[in-house]
């Protein structure tokens, strides 16, 4: 609802099962937590565990939440062509869409948005941190949409990132930090930037 | 009521059966191997659904009745909840070896530590004599008025056999209440079975077969008759399974 | 521990299990509600407990039976098609007395239907659910927080009133993640002499059964119970009131569809339509009395739930048809947008205008 969207904000994610959708979620509404919001993470769950579609919606708000589920997002993360497609219609005005360009070669048709085209997977190749260009997209989320201390970061992953992993925070925190500079690049102003295909050989 | 020579955990109370049902033999082994055991006060027993719905009457021990079927879960619950405590169901061949099936499979493969005593008569009892899971070929009953046709309806579950192949269960063996020396080596089955538990061995079944003059259409002297000639020799009477005995092998 | 935490609904509820002193969980698995068990499979070993996963939902909740009958506090929890296989052991615990805590995930139905959440177990949950005269009480949560709260009150009412609890969720309610403050209640344990705990030799024997062959007997037996789940009714109905202190639209709603609700009503209210909610808490009882006393200033009521009506019969019984009550429903995993429902309202609004 219009209302509400001043101390309220609606994210949703999505991509493939396996592309680390869940988890990224999971770190937005931790960092909710930290920064005194109220938040709820809501996961399409079924079948496919992995491999599959797989989406969560989080809404953090200073308000009491009352429908967790997110219809009109103010915030797309998509990191893949499908998500996009299905999503960026129901994406607000004034709303921002943010994707993997390594994995989506179309441009948003939408022009009342910013668009924060990232070749996540790529550079995530390219540091050594297959698997982590979830992180890299949440890096241009956290400079665009959130703003957290370098420690409620940390923080937040702390929560996240199961104990049997937490080897894997400083990873995790480089990715971030990836994604934050890639963006910084792309200068303050909304661009888009689309990768043409490569071609194979 | 005059003072019988009962074991101490059964009352005085005069059972329901009909004359010359074996039931009230084999409630009176249970309670000789509770008494000789000791156990009477931590011991909690589950009737099921069938003719000895009732046997809380029967004994001086604390006890409920489960769902048709469910002896096995219940009993499970009441051991997991209070492993100190005895817990045995008593069950009959239509509870055990037909709708409760999953649950006696089960509760073996667990070796759940528990005690089953399962009284097969081969007959629907309470309900008046219909088909059981372990009715004879050719056995007349309600609902195999021209005897139990094995191409319409299958053969007969040997459950001992088949509880036997479980890695599971601890003590598996198949007694009769039909004549003295059967009733002798049942009490020593039903004993052990007991024993078992209290030694943390694990689940522990006896098959008593029964008699059940009433539905079989016979006198008790022929019922008792018919399981020598007949019975006895579909269902082997013997131990399946011992994993103590194993241990005293090795 | 005061600590406010995220956690998904059904973790939240494992916990408060623990917290509120269960140390018996027996189950099977089925979606949405697997990660109770999962949970609890971990927990259960850490603190003495027992996880034990059955070979059906019927045996779990016959395990469940068994655990009660030894006066532990015990609980099952499974979705929709699992609660039709428990709805045997539903009533053998209510005829024998037994507290139990009994969760439904619920999952659209009927048959094997989809994974996705439903409201429409509502009337198997609030009418029994079994064989025979009885009740449960049903909880409904519509946030973590109550998912954890109400399975605490839900094992301290299933003792006190000898009856089984029932936790009426959805699969939103249970997989989503929220702020919860995990209570350590001091839980309101009741002496149990009638348990199974063996005569030990100091006293009569205790039999548990539902089973009483005299007519006469089992009559007294069955209004004994009813005289009890009137004290439930008297004593512990409960709902929440949203912005009803001058309202003439007044939707009904409970778990998933009162937060959806509440997002419509506050939407109406920008728009300047007196609109208010009332969530039950509690199904059964179900807060007919507030309904009633609702129905001398709300003009039309709404029924938002995701089921075909099943809840609009409690209101329509409630205000005894003195208002009109529309259904504003999906079924089959559908969830009702807010927006829907805010159309429900200002077309409820407009015929009430004239």
């Amino acid at each position: 609802m219009k209302e509400q969207k001043n101390t309220t904000q609606q994210v949703l994610i999505a991509g493939f099962g396996g592309q680390g959708v869940l988890f990224l979620g999971k770190l937005i509404a931790h960092a909710g937590v930290l920064l005194g919001k109220n938040v709820t993470w809501l996961p399409s769950y079924g079948p496919e565990m992995r491999g599959g579609t797989a989406n969560c919606a989080v809404i953090l708000s200073d308000e009491p939440i009352g429908s967790p589920i997110v219809s009109e997002p103010d915030v797309l993360i998509a990191m893949n062509l499908p998500s996009l497609t299905a999503y960026q219609p129901r994406v607000c005005a004034g709303g921002e869409i943010i994707y993997d360009a390594s994995l989506v070669h179309e441009s948003p048709a939408r022009e009342d948005v910013t668009v924060r085209a990232l070749p996540a997977t790529r550079l995530a190749t390219e540091a050594g941190m297959d698997g982590l260009s979830n992180m890299i997209l949440l890096g241009a989320f956290l400079s665009d949409c959130l703003h957290l201390t370098q420690e409620q970061l940390r923080q937040a992953l702390e929560h996240t990132v199961p104990a049997h992993k937490a080897h894997l925070i400083e990873a995790n925190l480089h990715a971030i930090a990836i994604g934050k500079h890639e963006l910084a690049l792309a200068g303050q102003n909304a661009t888009v930037r689309t990768e043409r295909p490569r071609r194979a050989g | 009521m005059s003072k019988t020579n009962k074991p101490h955990s059964m009352t005085e109370t005069h059972t329901h059966y009909c004359p010359g049902c074996t039931h009230g033999i084999i409630h009176r082994l249970v309670g000789d191997a509770i008494d000789a055991l000791g156990i009477e006060e931590r011991t909690i027993g589950v009737a099921p659904v069938g003719c000895s719905v009732l046997a809380y009457n029967y004994f001086n021990l604390d006890m409920t009745v489960a769902a048709h079927g469910r002896a096995p879960a219940v009993a499970t619950g009441l051991k997991r909840a209070n492993p100190e405590s005895i817990v045995f169901a008593y069950q009959g061949d239509g509870d055990l070896a037909s709708i409760g099936m999953a649950e006696a499979v089960h509760a073996a493969a667990r070796n759940e530590n528990i005690t089953i005593i399962f009284v097969n008569n081969a007959v629907y009892g309470m309900t008046g004599g219909q088909m059981a899971p372990t009715s004879l070929p050719g056995q007349l009953t309600q609902t195999s008025p021209n005897g139990r046709d094995v191409d319409l309806c299958g053969l007969p579950v040997k459950v001992c056999e088949m509880l036997s192949q479980l890695d599971g269960p601890a003590y598996i063996a198949r007694v009769a209440a039909n004549s003295p020396k059967n009733v002798i080596a049942a009490k020593r089955a039903i004993e052990k079975a007991f024993r078992n538990q209290v030694e943390g061995k694990g689940f522990s079944l006896v098959e008593v077969l029964s008699s059940c003059p009433t539905n079989w259409g016979k006198s008790p002297k022929d019922a008792l008759k018919w399981m020598d000639s007949t019975m006895i020799p579909y269902y082997p009477l013997g131990v399946y399974k011992d994993t103590s005995r194993r241990e005293i092998d090795s | 521990m005061q600590e406010t935490i995220l956690m998904k609904g059904n973790e939240a509820l494992a916990e408060a299990a623990i917290l509120a002193g269960c140390r018996h969980y027996f189950g099977y698995p089925i979606t949405p509600q697997t990660e109770i068990g999962a949970y609890l499979s971990k927990r259960m070993p850490e603190v003495g407990g027992v996880f034990l996963q059955a070979e059906s939902e019927i045996a779990a909740i016959h395990m469940v039976y068994g655990a009660s009958c030894a006066g532990k506090r015990a609980m099952t929890s499974s979705s929709s098609p699992g609660i039709s296989l428990k709805s045997e052991g539903l009533s053998y615990l209510a005829g024998s007395d037994l507290p139990a805590l009994v969760v439904n995930v619920q999952r659209a139905g009927p048959g094997l239907g989809g994974i996705q959440p439903s409201q429409s177990d509502y009337m198997q949950a609030t009418r029994g659910g079994g064989h025979g005269d009885f009740r449960n009480i049903v909880l409904a949560p519509a946030s973590v927080q109550e998912m954890a709260s109400l399975t605490q009150r839900g094992f301290d009412l299933a003792d006190e009133y000898r009856m089984t609890a029932m936790i009426l969720s959805d699969g939103t309610i249970g997989q989503m993640m929220e702020q919860v403050t995990l209570e350590t209640p001091v839980p309101k344990l009741v002496e149990k002499p009638w348990a199974l705990t063996g005569t030990g030799g100091k006293r009569e024997k205790n039999i548990v059964t539902s089973l009483y062959l005299s007519p006469k007997e089992l009559e007294e037996k069955n209004l004994t119970r009813f005289a009890r789940y009137k004290l439930v009714e008297e004593r512990e109905t409960d709902y929440e009131a949203f912005c009803m202190e001058d309202a003439e639209i007044c939707l009904i709603a409970y778990g998933i569809s009162a937060r959806v609700s509440r997002n419509a009503v506050s939407a109406a209210r920008a728009k300047g339509i007196r609109a208010g909610m009332i969530r039950p808490i509690t199904l059964w009882p179900f807060p007919s009395a507030a309904l009633k006393q609702a129905a001398k200033t709300v003009k039309h009521f709404l029924s938002v739930e995701m089921s075909m009506g099943q809840m609009m019969t409690d209101i329509e019984l409630a205000v005894r048809c003195t208002r009109p009550v529309t259904l504003v429903s999906h079924v089959g995993g559908v969830i009702p947008t807010p927006e829907e429902v805010l159309l429900a309202i200002e077309r409820a609004a407009e015929e009430a205008a004239v």
